[in-house]
């Protein structure tokens, strides 16, 4: 796997299946816990993997609550700061099914880093309608910051080395397992374990 | 991935280049139902709209996808701009460059118009329609509005009604159906439709009626009035008795043939009134897929060319 | 007198039916001898071994643009591209500015030519005044200033009552009148072949019939008033049929066709390629191949290059805006030699006939068109091994389809007059 410019290798496995459908859980409490008027809540999903984040928290909080928390599905390319230098073209759908004028939205996304596509994010759900206020929940939060945005929910901290290591998120509905990995940017790599 | 720097034609795009371009077009068709109609992606982006033959419908359209995706556009019709003072396409294109436009929308009444004007800029240049060649977008418009509509394309029988000769229209359908393995017949008077058409891999058909059997959409091309000057038929009178598109004709067609038509209409002419308000007449999507194939046009452009 | 004698070369004169090894003695601007093995030691000897001997090749189709287009090509250098590319004679066509419908300009064309030509240039006079198709010029001043034939070339004659008194009152004088076979009406403003790459294109074409129509009117018209018709630049297969027939029934009639109609198809108009937009139009593969059947049989008289130069400027514009026209003076022999004799298999005599026997009886010239005893010292030599890229051009323009195609024959020298005007 090549990503961005450079090679990887994993370095560690933060967070093996178990731990991380316990965070999630978790999460999903803090979610039901912190909102009493959960019946207004909708939860927006970044693509790819934080659509997979949000309908599993969805799911959970419907299993504790019987309450069907709607997910909306984003894609943040139209949004991004960075359209000069990001090459992947294809556009990944974007769906609301809910009006947002007065809700209460919790954007999920797997990964906090820069905090852009959250701005970005805040930046296309303010498109749709006027919500009531919007919420961040992130499975990692990886630190280092751009712009004075924080998480309101966070799975896990973990502070990464910038432009050396990386944070890979992989989830059972698109990479077959579930499971954290850190990764570490590699100039010479020979293993097997190469990314 | 789209790799070219323009789109001056469907002939040299492949079905899958297509495809990428009409599956971006349904996520910019979402963007039209919020409540803000806009996305910042080409923010400071300059779109020139160079039309040196009167439009409205494609300019327009251009303008709103252009805006639609934050970008800045500037119209230059013919009657004001120098091209009456015998400054050359070139040139023309050399100022605009230097005026730092990222794309160049061009119709022209010469084909391959476009071609040149790529050749000497390096801004985007779109194909907006050049003299009987081709007019790209709307050829894409039309398979997304037959795609929307129908699902498959393959193998639907597909009439395209009117003066297939100097139409441009015609010519990027037929050259975007037959790459997803539709049947496309042409229908008109044989001064209408030049025999070497079929070399495009289109059957001839002079008989309205016949064309239409079997027919799974049917679109109806817009008759320009001063042909009948031409001796390329005798008069429009005529024309209307021979190949005006009837609720009562379309019989002759399945039940549920969809009904297109790139506008301006001549009602009464080549499309009767009753059959625009039929409910399978998709002549309003169409102006609406228009914009959301502009916007996803530009978007890929914007993003092969960066 | 000088005296210069080519040695050892292979000499082909298809009026003298000569084809093998023989010396050519010049005299001054005569030639002298022409046998096996001459020796002189007062003559300047050139050493033709391993090469060919042509006389002097002749092109009747030739756009010298002066006066008027001074800025497309001159006299100085359209004669100078001439003799590169093989021809001591040029005829140059009359749709100058001022057009040569008069003696004055005709006088002009002399004048200029003996000043700055390096071959010899004879000037077509225009069929009607101001080549506007109505009123027929003063053909008799004309020949007496020096034309030698009379075209409206580019315009085509279109009302055929004036066809017919052209060709009754040039029995007088014994020249062709040389036409420009178009119907205007059936053309319709067509930039290229009407076929499946115009509408591919999307581009106005012009059809067969527009050109046929017309040589069939004019086999009609020389046959009734036993004018002579020369047709020009025949593009079309069905052309071809229609001149084969009027000869066979004995019409005085001859034609010409250039060396793009026998190598390329409309096919090179795709990417609307300016260069390739000539009128007549490029055709199909059939029409190539009817062509070809033309020179075979001899229905096709005469090869040239309707040498049309416009500038860069001129060309590179929008295809219906671009002027119709390719050079190809310095391109044609090469293009002879290895589309016809290579490729196709004509034997070389009969290809150089038609660049020097036919087209001087076509034109009337007596001393030109072979080295015969007493006639014109103009000859080439010619290398039909090397290979040269069609780039560089010596004519001011270089509007050539043919652009930066490699070519194989190569002109090593050429003589007119007696003396060497063109080195390689």
């Amino acid at each position: 796997m090549i990503l961005g410019m450079g090679k990887y290798k994993i370095k560690k496995i933060i967070l093996d299946s178990a731990k991380l459908n316990k965070i999630i859980e978790r999460m999903a409490g803090e979610i039901i816990e912190r909102n009493e008027d959960i019946e207004n809540i909708a939860l927006v999903g970044l693509q790819t993997r934080g659509v997979f984040l949000a309908k599993r928290i969805s799911h959970i909080i419907n299993k504790i609550e019987n309450i069907q928390v709607p997910v909306g599905i984003l894609d943040i390319s139209l949004y991004r700061d960075d359209f000069a230098t990001n090459t992947e073209m294809l556009l990944k759908q974007t769906d609301f099914p809910f009006s947002v004028d007065d809700k209460k939205i919790i954007i999920i996304d797997d990964v906090l880093y820069t905090g852009r596509s959250v701005r970005a994010a805040i930046e296309c759900i303010m498109d749709f309608g006027r919500p009531k206020l919007i919420r961040l929940a992130v499975l990692i939060d990886r630190g280092h910051r751009e712009l004075p945005i924080r998480a309101d929910f966070v799975g896990r901290k973990f502070v990464t080395i910038p432009d050396k290591e990386r944070i890979s998120v992989k989830l059972a509905e698109v990479d077959e397992l579930d499971q954290v990995l850190l990764l570490d940017k590699e100039i010479n790599c020979s293993s097997n374990l190469v990314f | 991935m789209l790799k070219t720097k323009d789109l001056l034609g469907l002939e040299n795009l492949t079905k899958k280049e297509i495809e990428l371009i009409l599956d971006t077009a349904i996520n910019f068709k979402g963007v039209f139902t919020r409540s803000v109609k806009k996305v910042p992606a080409l923010r400071g982006k300059t779109v020139v709209n160079l039309f040196y033959e009167p439009s409205t419908r494609t300019s327009k359209s251009f303008e709103v996808a252009a805006q639609r995706l934050s970008a800045d556009v500037i119209d230059i019709t013919t009657s004001m701009s120098s091209v009456v003072k015998g400054e050359s396409l070139i040139d023309i294109g050399k100022t605009l460059e230097a005026m730092k436009a990222d794309f160049v929308v061009i119709r022209h009444a010469m084909a391959g118009t476009p071609k040149i004007l790529a050749e000497n800029i390096s801004a985007a240049v779109i194909n907006a329609g050049d003299g009987f060649h081709e007019h790209p977008t709307q050829g894409l418009l039309d398979l997304y509005t037959i795609r929307e509509n129908l699902d498959e394309i393959k193998g639907l029988k597909v009439v395209i009604v009117g003066d297939i000769g100097h139409s441009r229209v015609a010519k990027s359908n037929i050259l975007a159906l037959n790459k997803f393995g539709a049947k496309v017949t042409v229908v008109g008077p044989p001064t209408l439709i030049p025999d070497s058409i079929k070399e495009m891999g289109v059957d001839i058909e002079y008989n309205l009626k016949k064309a239409l059997e079997n027919a799974d959409v049917v679109n109806i091309l817009r008759i320009q009035l001063e042909r009948q000057n031409k001796n390329l038929f005798p008069s429009l009178r005529e024309y209307t008795a021979l190949y005006k598109v009837t609720p009562e004709i379309l019989k002759y067609a399945k039940k549920s043939v969809l009904i297109m038509h790139p506008g301006p209409m001549n009602r009464g002419i080549e499309i009767s009134s009753e059959v625009v308000n039929l409910k399978n007449a998709v002549i309003n999507e169409q102006v609406t897929n228009g914009i959301a194939i502009r916007m996803a046009i530009l978007y890929l452009l914007a993003k092969a060319n960066k | 007198m000088q005296k210069i004698l080519i040695k050892n070369g292979h000499l082909v004169d298809p009026a003298q039916q000569i084809d093998g090894l023989y010396d050519i003695l010049l005299e001054g601007d005569k030639v002298v001898q022409c046998s096996n093995n001459i020796n002189d030691n007062n003559a300047k000897i050139i050493d033709a071994q391993g090469k060919y001997v042509f006389p002097g090749l002749i092109d009747i189709h030739v756009h010298l643009r002066e006066p008027g287009g001074e800025s497309k090509e001159t006299i100085y250098t359209g004669t100078r591209a001439a003799v590169k590319g093989g021809f001591t004679t040029i005829c140059c066509m009359p749709n100058t500015r001022p057009s040569l419908d008069n003696v004055p300009s005709v006088e002009y064309i002399n004048l200029k030519s003996e000043k700055d030509a390096v071959c010899n240039v004879y000037p077509v006079g225009c069929v009607t005044k101001g080549l506007d198709g109505t009123e027929l010029a003063e053909i008799g001043s004309l020949v007496q200033a020096g034309v030698i034939a009379i075209s409206d070339d580019g315009c085509p004659v279109s009302n055929a009552f004036i066809m017919r008194r052209a060709l009754e009152y040039c029995k007088i004088f014994d020249i062709p009148v040389i036409s420009h076979c178009e119907d205007r009406d059936l053309a319709q403003f067509g930039v290229m072949n009407e076929g499946a790459v115009s509408t591919k294109l999307g581009l106005r074409g012009i059809p067969n019939a527009a050109e046929e129509v017309m040589v069939a009117r004019d086999i009609i018209l020389a046959e009734q008033t036993s004018g002579y018709v020369h047709i020009a630049h025949v593009s079309t297969k069905g052309s071809v049929a229609l001149i084969r027939d009027a000869k066979k029934r004995g019409v005085k009639i001859t034609a010409e066709t250039a060396p793009h109609y026998f190598t390329l198809t409309d096919f090179a108009v795709e990417g609307y390629n300016t260069y390739a937009k000539m009128n007549p139009p490029l055709r199909t593969a059939e029409d190539v191949a009817g062509i070809k059947e033309g020179l075979k049989d001899g229905t096709l008289d005469c090869i040239a290059s309707d040498h049309a130069p416009h500038t860069k400027e001129e060309k590179n514009k929008e295809f219906d805006f671009a002027p119709f026209g390719i050079i190809g003076l310095e391109t044609e022999l090469a293009l002879a030699y290895q589309e016809l004799v290579l490729k196709e298999k004509l034997s070389l005599s009969s290809v150089i006939e038609k660049l020097t026997k036919n087209p001087a009886e076509v034109m009337r010239l007596k001393t030109k068109g072979s080295l015969k005893i007493g006639f014109d010292a103009d000859l080439i030599i010619f290398d039909g091994n090397e290979k040269f890229k069609a780039n560089n051009f010596i004519s001011k323009s270089s509007n050539s389809p043919f652009l930066g195609w490699e070519l194989q024959g190569v002109i090593n020298q050429t003589i007119v007059a007696g003396k060497v005007v063109y080195k390689s």
